[in-house]
């Protein structure tokens, strides 16, 4: 009884409960939201923003935030994209080794400034929005690539499938979540970011190296968004300076908050995240076909981070109550 | 014991002479902000001979009037310890709503009314959710940022909204020769400035930044303060989104895009601590200049507003990184 009610009281159980509620819902209203067509195409809105969301979620974890990934996911795009251009020769999957190392580099940049200096790391990140947003303009002479120079078997995997007609890009990201499960489950470091984001100063005492930590959950973030790069060129086949990735911050925050990971450091949980980012999907792809138009999407996305952060904050006063009167 | 306690002492005393007065004003932020407006300046007229010519860097400071008026109040909410990264969207807001209601055909001083009155609500909805329900204000207002935006976005769609032509041209009204926007910005610089260093309400303010805590066992009324900065910024975000719409003479969900960079800028550039309880308008009143001047300096040189970006963005990082630097070296 007691194990059914721990289940039932965990956070990821409600978005679960919601996601379910929220789709039968759409689907009274119209029938055709649940179809596996439209199931196809709730997952292949997701794909970018779940590969996103891992990083964001161990940024979180450590008690930081990365508001770059947009500008980060950008550059890395135009960067792999001007290598298609330039050298259409390449073999082509090299171009997810020069995306992902292009994004860790500057995850990796991202960190040193928080790190090194001892900066905030959302003045950090605000400032790292623009520069890196500003690079991708320089490098790409504010030109576009286009459809052509996207080599068609990288387009490809978001069509094909090895198995059950599921295209190569969300099995991808599904395995970085089950990656990222494995890293912080069952890893001594991926442990070690939750020690330091919940209690910072406790954690050197306790021989946690807070720089290495620190700088790795940067670098990942900006491996991931560098992915999510190479990934968004095979989703939509071309990269544009100005639009690739912008926003692309907020979707991801905006899934992470609804998946339970605390703003405060130390708390979140990989399945928490993947089901916020589902969630996001589900209301994303709900919109359209109940005749709301797109420009309502950004004031959704600010409404559900508030509603989120608001759960979470009374969520947590309960679970501290509840602490306090089993001590008591 | 008593013997390592007294060395002690000594060491700090030996290390930290009391400084003469000039030097404490050399190491002063402001005077870094200072010294780089004076190169900046310099730069920009070795650039274009056009450059030195006062009415033209007072017609390009009211581009950037609306914003800088907003990030003066900023200045406080972060002195305070706060942080406010949804002003340029509450601008925007604020702007829509003025112009929609005056569209629907509600007379013109009520329609500006709302536009206040939205701008207040907003700040007081930050308030609300980062004193009353003590959520970190860092991302409340990334959230308040994406909702107030987003609302824009609905209420005007894609389409700009035109204002009356009555109402147009803001920068164009000259007071004594200088642009009503630079005028409406050096007297809030003179305002806040006075009330911030030389009211105890301002002393007050710098105590809740620097030790919250200590603050409230003092008497100070630190929730009190800080919703009165949020819900002050909020107003100020409103007024300067109707001296946007009437520079622009219309209105589109997309005014100030970006804005909340350049805010942030102004204040850490001028010497704002991020980490509060340190700062002064002063700082922000020559950041914002130094600011136009590089940027007009960069429009002149022919650089592409992407490549302007990136040094804002530059900018801003070194400027946190020189004013910790600044701060941690020389305890004020």
């Amino acid at each position: 009884m007691n194990a059914v009610r721990n289940i039932l009281m965990r956070r990821e159980a409600g978005i679960f409960v919601m996601i379910v509620l929220f789709c039968l819902a759409v689907g009274i209203a119209k029938p055709q939201f649940l179809t596996t067509n439209s199931l196809r195409i709730v997952l292949l809105l997701v794909p970018l923003i779940m590969i996103g969301a891992m990083g964001q979620m161990l940024v979180l974890v450590a008690r930081h935030v990365d508001l770059s990934i947009g500008s980060i996911l950008g550059l890395s795009a135009m960067v792999t994209g001007m290598m298609f251009r330039y050298h259409p020769e390449i073999w082509w999957p090299l171009g997810f080794a020069v995306s992902i190392g292009t994004g860790a580099l500057l995850g990796l940049f991202n960190g040193t400034l928080v790190t090194v200096f001892k900066l905030p790391s959302i003045i950090v990140t605000l400032g790292t929005l623009n520069l890196f947003r500003g690079l991708t303009y320089i490098i790409s002479n504010a030109k576009q690539i286009d459809r052509q120079y996207v080599p068609s078997a990288l387009k490809a995997m978001s069509q094909t499938s090895p198995v059950f007609g599921i295209p190569w890009i969300i099995i991808i990201a599904f395995s970085v979540a089950l990656l990222t499960y494995y890293f912080v489950m069952h890893t001594r470091v991926g442990r070690q970011i939750y020690a330091l984001g919940s209690n910072p100063i406790a954690a050197p005492l306790r021989g946690i190296d807070v720089t290495r930590v620190t700088l790795l959950v940067f670098t990942i973030s900006g491996a991931l968004s560098g992915l999510a790069g190479i990934m968004y060129a095979s989703r939509w086949g071309f990269v544009n300076p100005s639009n690739t990735g912008a926003g692309f911050e907020f979707q991801v925050i905006a899934a992470v908050v609804i998946g339970g990971v605390s703003i405060n450091g130390g708390v979140g949980t990989v399945l928490g995240t993947v089901l916020g980012v589902l969630l996001l999907g589900c209301v994303s792809s709900a919109l359209p076909l109940l005749g709301i138009p797109g420009t309502t999407q950004n004031a959704i996305y600010g409404s559900v981070i508030i509603i989120a952060l608001i759960i979470d904050r009374t969520v947590r006063r309960q679970g501290i109550s509840s602490i306090a009167r089993r001590q008591a | 014991m008593n013997a390592l306690g007294t060395s002690e002492t000594g060491a700090t005393s030996a290390a930290k002479p009391t400084r003469p007065g000039w030097q404490t004003a050399l190491i002063r932020p402001e005077t870094m902000t200072f010294v780089l407006l004076i190169i900046g300046v310099i730069g920009a007229s070795m650039l274009s001979p056009f450059f030195l010519d006062i009415n033209y860097i007072l017609r390009s400071f009211t581009l950037s009037a609306e914003i800088a008026l907003v990030a003066l109040v900023l200045t406080m909410v972060i002195i305070a310890g706060e942080i406010d990264l949804s002003a340029a969207s509450n601008m925007a807001l604020s702007a829509c709503l003025f112009a929609f209601a005056q569209q629907a055909g509600i007379p013109m001083p009520i329609a500006i009314g709302i536009g206040l009155l939205a701008g207040l609500a907003m700040g007081g909805f930050n308030a609300l959710m980062v004193v009353g329900l003590q959520l970190p204000s860092i991302i409340v207002t990334i959230g308040t940022l994406i909702a107030y935006r987003g609302l824009a976005q609905v209420i005007a769609g894609d389409k700009s909204i035109r204002v009356p032509d009555w109402f147009i041209g803001i920068n164009n009204q000259m007071i004594l020769g200088i642009p009503l926007p630079v005028v409406l910005f050096v007297l809030t610089s003179i305002v806040l400035g006075l009330v911030l260093s030389a009211t105890i309400y301002g002393r007050q303010i710098y105590q809740v930044g620097t030790n919250e805590m200590a603050a409230r066992h003092a008497g100070i009324r630190s929730k009190k303060i800080k919703v009165g900065l949020f819900l002050l910024l909020g107003l100020a975000s409103a007024v300067a989104g109707l001296m946007t719409a009437s520079r622009l003479g219309s209105v589109r969900y997309d005014i100030a895009l970006g804005g909340e960079l350049q805010m942030v800028l102004m204040a850490m550039l001028g010497g704002t601590y991020i980490f509060g309880g340190r700062g002064s308008i002063l700082g922000t009143f020559l950041a914002a200049w130094l600011l136009v001047i590089v940027s007009t300096g960069m429009t002149v040189a022919n650089l592409l507003p992407a490549v302007q970006l990136t040094v804002l963005g530059i900018l801003l990082i070194v400027a946190i990184i020189a004013t910790n630097f600044i701060y941690s070296r020389a305890q004020r």
